[in-house]
């Protein structure tokens, strides 16, 4: 084979070249120095300069839910990686494909509390997937490769590679492709054929079956597929908030978001089912809510390629580790025979669901305040933006609005951080989305006070062109946190208060500081420019878009169900629950 | 009642693989009752021996978290009746000449061994079952434990097959 003599650096950069990465993000120090020579020569690798390392790992998860690539950043050693921990920790809950690469002191000095040195593998070791120190340079492209292939097999998730600065500077002989070591690291992909049978079997046997799809199903691309099935089977679906986007929103079989705040009908559907047929989802509490009273009546199907995850919350009766699309696809071929001699009849249950949706559709109230109805303006910019258009969106009351009343037609549509709850995601998220799909529409919705933690990547994309439209919905308030005030604190807002709105010193001006940071930034505070700026920051191309929409501050996330309560007792409005007939 | 369970780990021998192994066990706050590593007959290979309190779903989800772990190769779980587990154990114990004797009679007893001997004490070393050496602990105890040190227990299992068989391709 062909060798070149490369310092470990230049090989590391040949190495993501040769992978296929063709952005990264991030922020030059003093251990990571000698990598970011060779980069600056790089022709294949865009690398864009963050103002903070937690943007550049939220970027990298953006860039990777919106295209479904492996996202990288790049930060040096001690606080330079720290601060990618918390965008790290968020991968890893939403198993993003991720690559996080970080300088470290020289290998001599590493345990010395050497200068910005920190254990970065050790501090990261429970939110990773897997992570390498590399010390020396010839094992940089077979960790690179390994790092690359455990980060988008199977499950995806975050790998960290902590290289020590000698290592970036050491000459060795370079080859490739490396030999790729990890005889620790088998996935399953293909599911027993068995299980599948009996998984049919279970299907057609059932009444009230409910395909429970979470965000594996996305993370496997395999929304074609679960479209077929479920028209196959003619059963509702619901889509979990990683989810959303997995099965189109427009679907007649589809019934909306589950959970704490999901939709009447998907929540009460899943309490009623006789079978989850659960395909990439992980029975999150904030799904199931109490789990002893979750689902009671239902048997379970459990697809998941990460054995670990059937089973933990919930038993399943039958079990299948698999990739969700190979599943899927093998299901429909199995279904597809048993079908022949029984045929599904879900009859009843779609005139119970069906009346569900008509009794309980998504809705809202206007705010009695004068300001502006939150969802109105997030239901308005789903409108006009269209299926095509990404959306990203923060933690809280306008991440809820935003999955609710945002209607979702295709998967890596809707980001945002599920698990972690990491606010500060939306405005680097959709500046990576914005990179690897800049010809779509990208929205960052924001509340104001995430938009306060990582506001400072405006500058990042006014200055390489990144043109993302932020909406803040700005309350004023830690929404979420004032509305769990208001209804178990006897509405005693501790430290909620944010004084960003109309009525307030408003500090800061967030008009004037998207204009300091080169952004064309407008407030809205009535109903009938609502459209208009919308438009306007639709037709806006040469820089990024902040609008600070001023919104009641009164306003709630319905439908609810309380933190740890019974899905059963979930509440339309406040103090209004659904009413059931008789025997249901 | 919890029971103890013993989970055998083949791990590749890379830096961290025991505080990866480890911490997966404190997250969830449960104790390790027992560790010991070493090498193997593969070159790279290691092998983590662990005593665990834990019970069915638990023990589950641990062993599947540990499977998820890079490093790790192969787990078991080795039943005490298809398997042979065994403590070392070194015991430091004060004695003078009216209980020297004593402590002999007992060594002899338990088939354990003195490798050292000074005026006022002796070094025992045992190896057996964890119910074995808590005996003679029990027995020594009396005289004067001075210190005690213990490998945590090994175990393998017990025919031909190897644990390492099929597990490098």
């Amino acid at each position: 084979m062909a060798t070149e003599t490369l310092t470990g650096a230049q090989a590391l950069i040949r190495s993501l070249e040769l992978l296929g990465v063709d952005t990264v993000f991030g922020l030059p120090g003093g251990a990571i120095l000698p990598t970011y020579d060779p980069l600056m020569d790089s022709k294949k690798l865009r690398h864009i300069l963050v103002r903070h390392e937690q943007g550049a790992g939220h970027a990298a998860e953006g860039y990777a839910a919106a295209s479904g690539r492996v996202g990288v950043c790049i930060a040096t050693s001690g606080p330079g990686a720290t601060n990618l921990v918390t965008a790290i920790a968020d991968a890893h809950m939403d198993s993003v494909p991720m690559l996080a690469i970080t300088g470290q002191v020289n290998s001599f000095a590493i345990g010395t509390d050497a200068f910005q040195e920190a254990d970065i593998v050790g501090i990261t070791m429970p939110i990773t997937k897997h992570s390498f120190l590399v010390t020396r340079a010839e094992d940089i492209p077979g960790v690179v490769a390994a790092a690359y292939e455990i980060a988008t097999t199977g499950r995806p998730g975050p790998v960290l590679i902590d290289f020590a600065k000698d290592a970036q500077n050491g000459k060795f002989e370079f080859s490739w492709p490396p030999k790729i070591d990890l005889p620790g690291f088998k996935p399953i992909t293909d599911p027993h054929g068995k299980q599948v049978q009996a998984a049919a079997e279970l299907i057609l046997k059932s009444h009230k079956p409910i395909l429970y799809v979470g965000g594996g199903v996305i993370r496997a691309e395999a929304s074609n597929e679960l479209l077929a099935l479920a028209e196959l089977l003619h059963a509702p679906v619901t889509t979990t908030l990683m989810a959303r986007g997995a099965f189109p929103d427009s679907h007649p079989q589809h019934l909306g978001m589950p959970g704490m705040h999901g939709t009447v009908p998907a929540v009460t559907a899943l309490q009623k089912s006789d079978l989850l047929i659960t395909l990439g989802a992980r029975f999150d509490d904030r799904v199931t809510g109490d789990i002893k009273s979750f689902a009671k009546g239902a048997k379970v199907i459990h697809v998941d390629v990460d054995p670990a995850e059937i089973g933990k919350i919930r038993h399943a009766d039958v079990p299948i580790v698999g990739d969700a699309k190979v599943v899927i696809l093998m299901l429909i071929a199995e279904l597809k025979a048993q079908m022949k001699s029984a045929k599904p009849d879900y009859e009843d249950w779609w005139v119970f669901l069906n009346g569900l949706k008509e009794r309980y559709p998504l809705g809202y109230s206007e705010t009695d305040d004068g300001k502006l109805s939150p969802q109105y303006v997030i239901q308005r910019i789903g409108e006009l933006s269209g299926p095509e258009a990404i959306f990203a969106a923060g933690v809280g009351q306008h991440q809820m609005w935003s999955a609710q009343f945002i209607k979702y037609e295709r998967p890596n549509s809707w980001l945002n951080s599920g698990g972690l709850g990491t606010m500060g995601y939306a405005v680097p998220a959709a500046m990576g989305a914005k990179v690897a799909q800049p010809d779509r529409l990208v929205w960052a919705i924001d509340g104001d006070g995430c938009f306060q933690m990582t506001n400072q990547e405006l500058a990042t994309c006014t200055i390489n062109n990144i043109p993302i439209k932020v909406a803040i919905i700005n309350n004023s308030s830690l929404g979420m946190v004032r509305q769990w005030q208001t209804l178990f604190y006897n509405s005693r807002y501790s430290n909620t208060d944010l004084n960003t709105g109309t009525d307030t010193i408003m500090v800061p001006d967030f008009v004037k500081l998207g204009e300091a940071y080169g952004c064309l930034a407008i407030r809205v505070e009535k109903i009938e420019d609502v459209d208009a700026a919308i438009k306007l920051a639709m037709e806006t191309n040469d820089r990024p878009v902040v609008i600070d929409f001023i919104v009641g501050r009164d306003a709630m996330v319905w439908p609810m169900v309380p933190s740890g309560i019974s899905n059963d007792a979930v509440q339309y409005a406040r103090d209004a629950a659904p009413i059931w007939d008789g025997d249901e | 009642m919890t029971t103890q369970h013993v989970l055998s780990l083949l791990v590749e021998n890379k830096p961290g693989i025991l505080t990866r192994v480890a911490a997966l066990f404190a997250r969830r706050g449960y104790n390790i009752e027992s560790l010991a590593v070493g090498t193997t007959e593969i070159d790279g290979v290691s092998r983590i021996t662990v005593v665990v309190s834990l019970d069915g779903l638990p023990l589950e989800q641990v062993t599947k978290q540990l499977n998820k772990l890079i490093n790790v190769l192969k787990i078991v779980e080795l039943e005490e009746e298809t398997s042979v587990a065994r403590d070392h154990m070194l015991v430091k114990v004060r004695t003078d000449s009216s209980t020297r004797s004593q402590v002999l009679e007992a060594v002899t007893l338990f088939r354990a061994r003195v490798i050292d001997v000074v005026s006022d004490a002796v070094v025992i070393e045992v190896t057996g079952d964890t119910a074995k050496c808590q005996a003679f602990l029990k027995v020594l105890e009396p005289f004067g434990i001075k210190e005690l040190v213990q490998s945590g227990a090994i175990a393998i299992s017990r025919g031909s097959k190897s644990m390492s068989e099929k597990v490098l391709r």
